[in-house]
């Protein structure tokens, strides 16, 4: 059992709010998963900046000082990039007027230890172990602004519980994957990327799922056909949520034993394990509500 | 604390003279859950509730065993209704997972949709969802009966064993796989009938039960434009040349 709580906010003038509001949800999805939590953030103002590549590293203690990572980083990067790294709550993020591939190489070269958890123009992503509540205090996520929110409550069954093995996994740009349930041949699907090149920062089931997104949206398949295609090749039960920089998706598995419930509205779309999670939510009286289809790919875009 | 409000006049009464009274408000808002529910442990019959602000709580109005009213004002979360007993519980929203599971007698009755596993292992009674309902309605139903105005989910009705399902729209997946004795009636498309569950006839008798269900849930469809299913009755006890079936 894991929990989730995701909000994607179609109406700017509650972008103020997207902090508070998934907080209240995330609230109500601790029982679910108390052992680790993550949260991702879409353009959030002070964490991430148009045109700025930014990567949310794991862990607020890298080694080293900030000051020395910005050396660091700029060192290897164009005068001009203007790198910046601050740590918020249990996450060290680093931010650089370059591509993402390019600071990922200065940071990698940096803090060879480093795990990158989060990538991309507009997504800052947050994770580590313990009540998820802290967690989302300890990151300040009540007064954060911004245009979506994801949400994970992890209760731990294929891999260890440590802030590695958090959701969500963001292991392509902009792009994050929340997930309830469990891949039961992640093994094989893990071997046949390894041997495309794909390299994996966890042992987690999950993690397999992400990067298999991310590989086929590498190979042209929009984010609805990733999900078609995800169904065809891993087994095990899901219920997963996807995001990009401009859009959510929703999947269950075929069988559906995992929960998921939508509140959509002019304002919003909302998704959650539990309608207990969506109660608070403005407007939510005159929402349509429903359950998402075993099998079927829900997107929503921006 | 229960926060409770109610008229002055309000006092608990025996009978069923009590129903027409005002019920008693509960605000979950105010209030926890196990507090409503030995509330409703400790009414005696002809009371009646009225359960506010329930925020999709788990677990609300559970063990009813008294013939008393509940109404729920809003959704409900996981196993609403649960083990009821007696008596009679509205739910004026949606109700998530295990909706009246394992339902003795009694009645529960859900406005809007309700989520997976619906009356499931249900031993009698009556549930009522005026909307869908989600996967495994009626999962292993041992004599409960269950109408559902919209459509239902795969595996509905799984090693059903007794009791009577309506469905006013269309049936998800494997409808009645592994189904014993229960009998199903279904009035849109059926996407497909699980292991051993057929179509049947649909005689006078069963004409008539489906009238009386149909009237009990408040409901003016036509019951000839249902069809039966049940159980085939070949995989009862186990035989090697249907090992494939199981």
């Amino acid at each position: 059992m894991c929990g989730i709580a995701a909000l994607q906010l179609r109406n700017p003038s509650l972008h103020p709010r997207m902090g508070s509001l998934l907080s209240s949800m995330l609230c109500q999805i601790v029982d679910r998963g108390p052992d680790s939590a993550g949260l991702a953030v879409y353009n959030t103002p002070g964490l991430v900046k148009e045109g700025t590549s930014t990567l949310s590293l794991l862990g607020r203690d890298q080694g080293i000082t900030t000051t020395a990572i910005t050396a660091g980083v700029s060192a290897m990067l164009p005068a001009d990039s203007a790198a910046t790294v601050q740590v918020v709550g249990d996450t060290t993020l680093v931010g650089a007027a370059v591509g993402t591939d390019l600071l990922v190489k200065a940071v990698t070269e940096t803090l060879p230890a480093a795990t990158i958890i989060g990538r991309g123009e507009h997504v800052a992503v947050m994770k580590s172990v313990g009540h998820p509540m802290e967690i989302a205090a300890d990151h300040g996520l009540e007064a954060m602004a911004g245009s979506q929110g994801l949400s994970h409550t992890r209760m731990a069954t294929e891999s260890a519980v440590t802030a590695g093995g958090s959701h969500p996994f963001s292991v392509a740009d902009d792009l994050c994957l929340v997930h309830n349930g469990s891949f039961s041949n992640h093994a094989t699907v893990r071997r046949g990327l390894l041997r495309e090149g794909v390299m994996f920062d966890s042992e987690n089931d999950t993690e397999v799922g992400a990067r298999y997104v991310a590989s086929r949206l590498k190979q042209g398949d929009t984010l609805e056909e990733a999900l078609v295609n995800l169904g065809k090749v891993l087994d095990g039960f899901y219920t997963l949520v996807v995001t990009t920089a401009d859009s959510m998706a929703v999947v269950r598995d075929p069988i559906a034993c995992k929960p998921a419930i939508i509140a959509e509205t002019d304002d919003y779309v909302a998704m959650a394990s539990e309608y207990r999670a969506l109660a608070g939510l403005p407007g939510i009286n005159n929402a349509r509500i429903f359950e998402p289809e075993p099998g079927k790919v829900y997107t929503w875009s921006l | 604390m229960v926060t409770l409000t109610a008229p002055e006049t309000f006092s608990p009464t025996i009978g069923t003279a009590a129903a027409a009274a005002d019920p008693t408000v509960l605000d979950l808002a105010a209030s926890p859950v196990r507090e409503l529910n030995q509330a409703v442990h400790n009414a005696v019959d002809g009371e009646s509730w009225a359960v506010i602000n329930p925020g999709g709580k788990h677990s609300l109005a559970v063990g009813i065993n008294a013939d008393i009213q509940v109404t729920i004002e809003g959704h409900a979360g996981y196993y609403a209704a649960g083990m009821h007993q007696k008596g009679d519980v509205t739910i004026n929203g949606n109700a998530g997972v295990g909706l009246a599971e394992n339902i003795m007698s009694g009645r529960v009755h859900v406005t809007g949709d309700a989520s997976q596993s619906a009356a499931a292992t249900g031993h009698g009674g009556l549930v009522v969802i005026d909307g869908n309902a989600g996967a495994r309605c009626g999962i292993s139903m041992k004599g409960v009966d269950i109408v559902v105005g919209g459509n239902i989910g795969h595996m509905s009705a799984f090693m059903a064993q007794a009791g009577r399902l309506v469905v006013c729209g269309d049936a998800g997946d494997a409808l009645g796989d592994s189904i014993y004795e229960a009998r199903i009636y279904v009035k849109g498309t059926v996407a497909s009938l699980g292991a051993d569950c057929i179509e049947k006839p649909l005689k006078e008798e069963h004409l008539a039960e489906l009238a009386e269900l149909l009237a009990a849930a408040g409901r003016t469809d036509n019951p000839a434009d249902f069809k039966r299913y049940g159980s085939a009755r070949n995989l009862y006890h186990f035989h090697v040349d249907n090992s494939t079936s199981y």
